[in-house]
């Protein structure tokens, strides 16, 4: 198990560094001037030029690309051309609120997909059964922007259930620690606070957790199928063990493995579906703070977000693959 | 119910019930679960915001927060190096000018200075000062405070130089102690003084009409200078002064709100200066919430999430009055124009200028495409400007007399580009598209058609329309600053531009001259003329000043709105109601 996490990180580094050139690369051939960008319509030819030998754009890019790279391996990934903030800094403070949404909608799609898919397979064929598969596609084939816009519109705006946007209300004077709001809640004794941040996650998380959900929804109905027909529960439940055991040990155990693949791909997904979601509720996570930096042509922040947005993606498949030996002692023999 | 109170797993006993319903009820149980969950949520939800962090000023209903919602982050919280309104939003709670406006006009008003004197020739300006004012910070404001002022701007080097960061300086001084940009002249400013019994006396060198009412521009508040020297404001090593520590975490100056926090992309949070020498604000605490999206300010507003937006869309002012939210039109102090540029064929012609002011039916495409409350207008500056012109020239709407001075001038069929911007709302113009299809119906009704040349707003339509000859007419305009006409007339006509592609010394030298002349009543009657002068050139037509509008929720109350945005929020109360 130490020899596939060592030889997954150490790939992980040469994914990374073939990444980084390739960023490199694309982001500096997107049209237009970042100085110009920063300076707008007004800008001096004296402005521009303070700008570009300031960031050093004004050198041949291999070596702006040796200097980046050089600055990365120092842990540096440089600072917002836009606010001159270092972008690790920027990435404390946003990815916290992508990744509270994403965990948000994920624990949904997972706390209702799994019984969900258990009891549909269970009652395959019933009302049931049919009512969630045909719900799951519906899951499935309705945008997240657009579900995210409809949630909005009934229960925030015409049933008032729900704030409209943002991660707290702008009137609790909340102490931030980690900036998972939700837990700075807890940490600081603050409870209003937590509770209003949990609120205000409810209508993201319902519309980003809803294509995972309606995934795992019919991946466990299937897989439980599967397993149901297997020799070993039938042998199981020949032998007369009680029901409750059987379905734990014997058939949600082995069909959690497919789901758990699927859960370590959807997570992608999420970070990707949460750029809309942060933009229909006025989150302030990375997806906004992206948009503004591919606009505003701020090239650390965009290599650096892209970069780090790999890391987390990949760290996540790791823990996935690593989880299977969990679930599957098969896995961890080969 | 803690997780240590739940039992692991609920004893069961198989046997006793049957296999096939558990699912079933487990699953009902879910179901219920969550819909009782999800009712629970939304009524603490709803209680919360209703409770609001309930006020400890201005009696029981009263609550100690106001909630704004704004349409993009500031650019930074150093007011000198900003020329957009998100910022002034928020610098105009922090700081204070020597001068300021009478709430809801553009007439000056006592502030930092609660008198001024000028001299005869209009070379010195000495102010007396508002006594015992400290800022936030505890430094006093006095006479040395506002010379160090004076002197910041005036040392501006590098890229703070730039017209993209020290716009209004640049606007109105015109250059600096060393000028690091070959575009700048000689520096309006010739030194301050801090006088012995308290007052500061300004020099310039050559007098200047607008520079009373220019003091009142949110770039030229008065700052703690030793703050800002301490937080790296001044971009003395060559950094974009507008990211330094100061300008954005620890601005200081002195008026009825400190600075808090700033969330980049989320919010601005600004607390009661306890210590203001004026009227101490009636909120604790005032929050610009960033909403970018239009609709969902108004959204936002509808839902108690913010107590009052900007820019509210001319089609959503009615859907909110009619929910009772209070809908507040700024006095217009602003002008859309249909640009005519001379420079492209057969638009030198004066003839057929005033062929197309006599197509356009003003009024119509005001009820057709503009605001409720929209003024048309005459001349090329709002009527609450000075040196507006009640008797100017004006082109009555008339398509038979249109058609007429078209044959007199041989053009009849002519053709010529009409440039507008896309993607754009801007409060002179908050729908272009709309705008430049009622003016296109009722030129081509009148025989001069044109070839639409659509253009996204950012990166490039100013590009085309002032940085190109290659354009005939266009949709432009322009929200006034500060009470001056130079600020209006001046910035169109004041020298050749590509925009109007005209030459006329008479003109320009008119304008220069005009900056110049102190007395008002001297500059009333030389703008007086020179609208004249214009409307007789006819170099493009005024169309209208839409009244820009602001929202709120019913319990807000003393927000006054201004032609020039100058709105301080130590008079506004949120009450629940």
């Amino acid at each position: 198990m130490l020899t596939l996490v060592v030889r997954r990180l150490g790939l992980l580094v040469v994914v990374l560094f073939g990444l980084s050139l390739l960023l490199f690369a694309w982001v500096r051939a997107l049209p237009g001037d970042p100085a110009r960008a920063l300076l707008g319509e007004k800008a001096t030819p004296a402005g521009i030029a303070a700008i570009n030998e300031r960031y050093g754009f004004d050198q041949p890019v291999w070596q702006q690309y040796v200097t980046y790279l050089g600055r990365l391996l120092r842990g540096d990934f440089g600072a917002s051309i836009n606010t001159g903030e270092p972008v690790v800094r920027t990435f404390a403070e946003r990815f916290p609120a992508t990744i509270e949404l994403a965990v948000a909608a994920l624990l949904l799609a997972i706390v209702v997909g799994i019984p969900l898919g258990y009891v549909a397979a269970r009652r395959r064929g019933g009302w049931l059964d049919n009512l969630v598969v045909g719900g799951s596609l519906l899951g499935v084939v309705v945008p997240v922007f657009f579900l995210a816009v409809i949630l909005k519109y009934v229960l925030a705006i015409e049933l008032g259930w729900f704030p409209t946007s943002g991660r707290q209300d702008a009137r609790i004077d909340a102490t931030h620690v980690t900036n998972f709001y939700v837990l700075d809640g807890l940490l600081t004794r603050e409870w209003d606070a937590s509770w209003d941040a949990l609120v205000h996650l409810v209508l993201p998380a319902l519309a980003l957790g809803s294509i995972p959900l309606a995934i795992i929804v019919r991946i466990t109905r299937a897989s439980v199928l599967d397993v149901l027909g297997d020799d070993h529960v039938r042998t199981a439940q020949a032998k007369g063990l009680p029901r409750a055991i059987v379905s734990r040990r014997h058939v949600l155990r082995n069909a959690l493995l497919p789901v758990s693949t699927t859960l370590g791909l959807q997570a992608g997904a999420l970070l990707s579906g949460a750029v809309l979601t942060e933009t229909v509720f006025s989150i302030n996570g990375i997806g906004s703070y992206l948009f503004d930096a591919v606009t505003q042509l701020d090239y650390p922040v965009l290599q650096g977000f892209i970069l780090f947005i790999a890391v987390v993606y990949a760290l996540v498949n790791l823990v996935v693959d690593v989880s299977y030996g969990f679930i599957d002692p098969r896995v961890r023999v080969s | 119910m803690s997780p240590k109170t739940q039992p692991a797993v609920p004893p069961q006993d198989p046997a006793q019930e049957p296999l096939r319903v558990r699912p079933t009820r487990r699953a009902f149980t879910l179901a219920s679960v969550s819909a009782a969950g999800l009712a629970t949520l939304s009524a603490c939800a709803q209680s919360q915001r209703d409770e609001g962090g309930s006020g400890d000023s201005g009696g029981g209903s009263g609550r100690d927060t106001f909630v704004f919602g704004g349409s993009a982050d500031p650019d930074s919280l150093d007011p000198v190096f900003a020329s957009d309104g998100e910022t002034f939003r928020v610098t105009r709670q922090i700081f204070e000018g020597l001068v300021a406006t009478e709430p809801g006009t553009t007439d000056l008003a006592p502030s930092l200075a609660t008198q001024w004197e000028a001299s005869d020739d209009g070379l010195t300006y000495t102010f007396t000062l508002q006594d015992g004012v400290t800022f936030s910070n505890g430094v006093p404001f006095d006479a040395a405070a506002v010379v160090a002022n004076f002197e910041r701007w005036y040392a501006l080097r590098g890229i703070a130089q730039g017209e993209d960061l020290a716009y209004y300086y640049r606007s109105i001084f015109r250059g600096f102690r060393t000028n690091d940009d070959p575009a700048l002249g000689e520096s309006l400013y010739a030194g301050s003084t801090a006088n012995p019994d308290g007052t500061v006396t300004v020099n310039l060198t050559r007098p200047f009409a607008g520079f009373l009412a220019s003091l009142t521009l949110p770039a030229f508040a008065m700052q703690e200078t030793g703050a800002v020297q301490a937080g790296g404001g001044n971009g003395a090593d060559g950094s974009d002064p507008r990211q330094s520590a100061y300008a954005t975490s620890g601005p200081v100056g002195t008026g009825p709100f400190t600075f808090s926090a700033w969330e980049r992309g989320q919010q601005v949070t600004l607390k009661r200066n306890e210590e203001y020498w004026g009227e101490k604000a009636k909120v604790a605490t005032a929050v610009v919430r960033v909403i970018g999206d239009g609709t969902a300010r108004r959204q936002a507003l509808q839902n108690g999430d913010i107590d009052g937006y900007d820019l509210v869309a001319p089609a959503d002012v009615e859907t909110l009055e009619s929910s009772d939210f209070q809908i507040q039109n700024r006095p217009a102090f602003n002008i859309l124009y249909l640009g005519i540029n001379q420079a492209y064929a057969p638009l030198g012609d004066p003839r057929v200028r005033q062929a197309i002011a006599h197509a356009i039916d003003k009024e119509a495409l005001i009820t057709n495409a503009l605001p409720s409350g929209t003024k048309p207008a005459t001349q090329f500056m709002p009527d609450n400007v000075t040196g507006w012109n009640e008797g100017v020239t004006t082109y009555e709407y008339d398509v038979d007399r249109a058609r007429q001075l078209l044959a007199e001038a041989g053009q009849t069929g002519i053709n010529v580009p009409f440039n507008y911007p896309t993607g754009v709302s801007r409060p002179y113009m908050p729908n272009p598209e709309t705008i430049y299809n009622a003016i296109n119906q009722q030129l081509t009704a009148a025989g001069i058609t044109t070839t639409p040349v659509a253009e996204q707003w950012t990166p490039n339509y100013l590009g085309t329309v002032q940085g190109t000859t290659q354009h005939g007419l266009h949709l432009l305009g322009w929200t006034g600053d500060y009470n001056d006409p130079d600020n209006f007339i001046g910035v169109f006509f004041g020298a050749p531009t590509n925009e109007w592609g005209f030459t006329d010394q008479g003109l320009f030298e008119a304008l220069a001259n005009a900056r110049t002349v102190t007395s008002e009543s001297e500059q009333e009657s030389t703008y007086q003329d020179i609208n004249e002068q214009i409307m007789t050139l006819l170099p493009g037509i005024p169309i209208a000043s839409p009244v820009p509008s602001l929202a709120f929720a019913p319990g807000v109350e003393g927000y006054t709105a201004s032609p020039v945005q100058d709105e301080v929020w130590n008079t506004v109360s949120v009450s629940d109601s």
